[in-house]
């Protein structure tokens, strides 16, 4: 089958899924049900956007297939966020009700974080890539214990609502923080479009890419930049979801088997559309909410991620 | 023609390439040799801007390399390393039809698609173009990269040591195809080698670097020859002459 038919065929069921999320048991309620539905969907098409694009990106300039842009620590650094918010200022906070000022906030301290890493990083001329993922798992964790340090102190009742950040979820979108993400990513999209073919040839590795003519520092820092910047928007918007990248990613280099990043990436954002809206519906309509999409997610993904490990170490 | 001037490289307080200036004749085939660590990779990289060079400058054509925009440096002077470690998975032709992306960018119009076609021809890959890289042995993907580095149709080719793991017979083959590019289509061709008589039978100049530093630098026959060799090397070489080619006999030595 040629990959065109294939990005088709996906993108057909892609819209099945939406098509089916948003009219099955709609029982003609246009006016209330229906414009939530398109909300969430939206949230879910942007997050699966984000987070495929991101990956792919990500593991094509680390040359590495089993790494997640979570690795630069990005999500540590939310949930510590939320964590200290909630400890020091109470759940009952602006910052925590209104999702607006909420998002904004950890979306600016996110990018400021990680201009701030890289800035540091790279100031020293070309340290490579391995370094700074080091930084960031280090950091990650130094993120992880403090929040879960101050997890422990909180009140009981206070911890429900930090625990209601841990896991990604799309109930209760706010409809205008929808339509300010959508438009963030498009333009970050427009800009890095010219860089699309550059990432083909990054994964010839370094010294072939530079033979190549493609100012490869340069491509690595911005590229690593529209990564961070879509990890915190998908993160500000859901909450911690990378790990699903991973799953997209790798799913999408098995099912089409090309070097091609147009194709790679268009593939893994149609699966991850297909995997959200799909799973939402099946959390919302099977599972009747006593579930969330995460949970889930994290438990396939794991599952899929040991299945990798295995497969690479019996490559190598 | 490539003209190094006291070119530098430290890493830490050690310096790796001691203030070098050489120039590179174009259209014959330029050998580096010396013992290891005496520095011809670094350089080679640095001409190459694999490396940021400490001092010094490089210039081709007269064009300082610092100052040159990335993808008009591709059009002119290519570079292949020792090892070439992919991500992906790669044909031999999707691999040669990369060598085209400082003109196309990816997307290949008919004169790339022909001088594709003219590389692997070139490299007697045409019959296997559709093999995966990674199902060849070494001899064969060395020859799917310098397909490659043909395909960039750059009128300076840097090679770093080229018959690194290749037997007698892919080494032969590869001297000979490097012989017929300077030959037939007139490139300039720079290469690092450790087999000092690879180095004697097929190359024009022969410059000698140890520790850092250039201690011979001219034709073929006034570099093979015992007095200069024992000053590279530290060793008493004699040579043979056969057919016209001077062997140097250091096996024993």
């Amino acid at each position: 089958m040629r990959n065109s038919v294939k990005l088709a065929i996906l993108a057909l069921i892609a819209a099945g899924a939406c098509a089916v999320y948003l009219f099955h048991d709609l029982n003609g309620s246009y006016g209330y049900a229906l414009p939530k539905r398109t909300i969430k969907v939206l949230a879910m098409v942007l997050t699966g956007v984000t987070i495929a694009y991101a990956t792919v990106v990500f593991q094509t300039i680390t040359h590495n297939k089993i790494l997640t842009p979570s690795i630069m620590g990005l999500d540590s650094l939310y949930m510590l966020l939320q964590t200290l918010i909630i400890f020091f200022l109470g759940s009952g906070h602006i910052i925590i009700v209104n999702k607006q000022v909420n998002f904004i906030l950890s979306v600016v301290v996110m990018i400021v974080f990680a201009l701030f890493l890289y800035k540091f990083l790279f100031k020293k001329g070309n340290q490579p890539i391995y370094f700074l993922l080091l930084v960031g798992i280090i950091v990650g964790t130094f993120f992880s214990s403090i929040s879960t340090f101050f997890q422990v102190l909180i009140d009981p009742n206070e911890f429900q609502i930090v625990q209601d950040k841990m896991f990604a979820s799309f109930n209760n979108i706010n409809s205008d923080l929808v339509w300010l993400a959508i438009a963030i990513v498009c333009l970050v999209m427009i800009y890095a479009w010219r860089f699309l073919r550059y990432l083909d040839v990054l994964s010839l590795g370094r010294d072939t890419a530079i033979n190549l003519g493609v100012p490869y520092d340069s491509i690595v820092k911005k590229m690593l930049v529209i990564v961070s910047v879509f990890i915190s928007i998908s993160t500000g918007l859901v909450g911690p979801i990378t790990f699903f990248g991973l799953i997209v990613a790798n799913l999408s280099y098995q099912f089409f088997k090309t070097y091609k990043h147009t194709v790679l990436i268009t593939g893994a954002i149609l699966m991850s559309i297909i995997a959200l809206v799909g799973g939402q519906w099946v959390v919302e309509r099977v599972f009747s909410f006593s579930t969330t999409l995460s949970v889930i997610i994290n438990f396939i993904g794991g599952v899929y991620f040991i299945y990798l490990l295995l497969k690479e170490r019996k490559a190598a | 023609m490539i003209q190094v001037r006291a070119l530098s490289k430290l890493y830490g307080k050690k310096s790796v390439v001691e203030d070098v200036t050489v120039d590179i004749q174009p259209r014959k085939i330029t050998s580096f040799i010396g013992p290891n660590g005496a520095g011809k990779s670094t350089l080679l990289s640095m001409v190459s801007r694999l490396l940021d060079l400490d001092t010094g400058e490089v210039l081709i054509d007269k064009f300082d390399v610092k100052k040159m925009n990335s993808n008009e440096f591709a059009k002119k002077v290519s570079i292949l390393k020792q090892s070439n470690y992919m991500n992906v998975r790669l044909t031999i032709r999707e691999l040669v039809s990369f060598g085209r992306f400082p003109y196309s960018k990816g997307r290949l119009t008919e004169e790339d698609e022909r001088m594709v076609d003219q590389s692997l021809e070139y490299m007697h890959l045409t019959d296997m173009q559709d093999s995966f890289l990674d199902e060849l042995s070494g001899g064969q993907r060395q020859r799917a990269f310098i397909a490659m580095v043909i395909a960039q149709d750059t009128e300076y080719i840097l090679l770093d040591e080229p018959l690194n793991n290749l037997d007698m017979k892919h080494s032969v083959q590869i001297m000979k195809i490097l012989r017929r590019l300077v030959d037939e289509l007139g490139k300039t061709v720079v290469i690092v080698l450790h087999d000092i008589n690879f180095a004697s039978v097929y190359s024009d100049r022969i410059v000698a670097m140890k520790d850092g530093k250039v201690v011979k630098d001219g034709p073929t026959e006034e570099i093979i020859e015992s007095a200069a060799l024992k000053e590279i090397y530290d060793m008493d070489i004699p040579i043979q002459k056969m057919d016209g080619c001077r062997i140097c006999v250091y096996f024993s030595s």
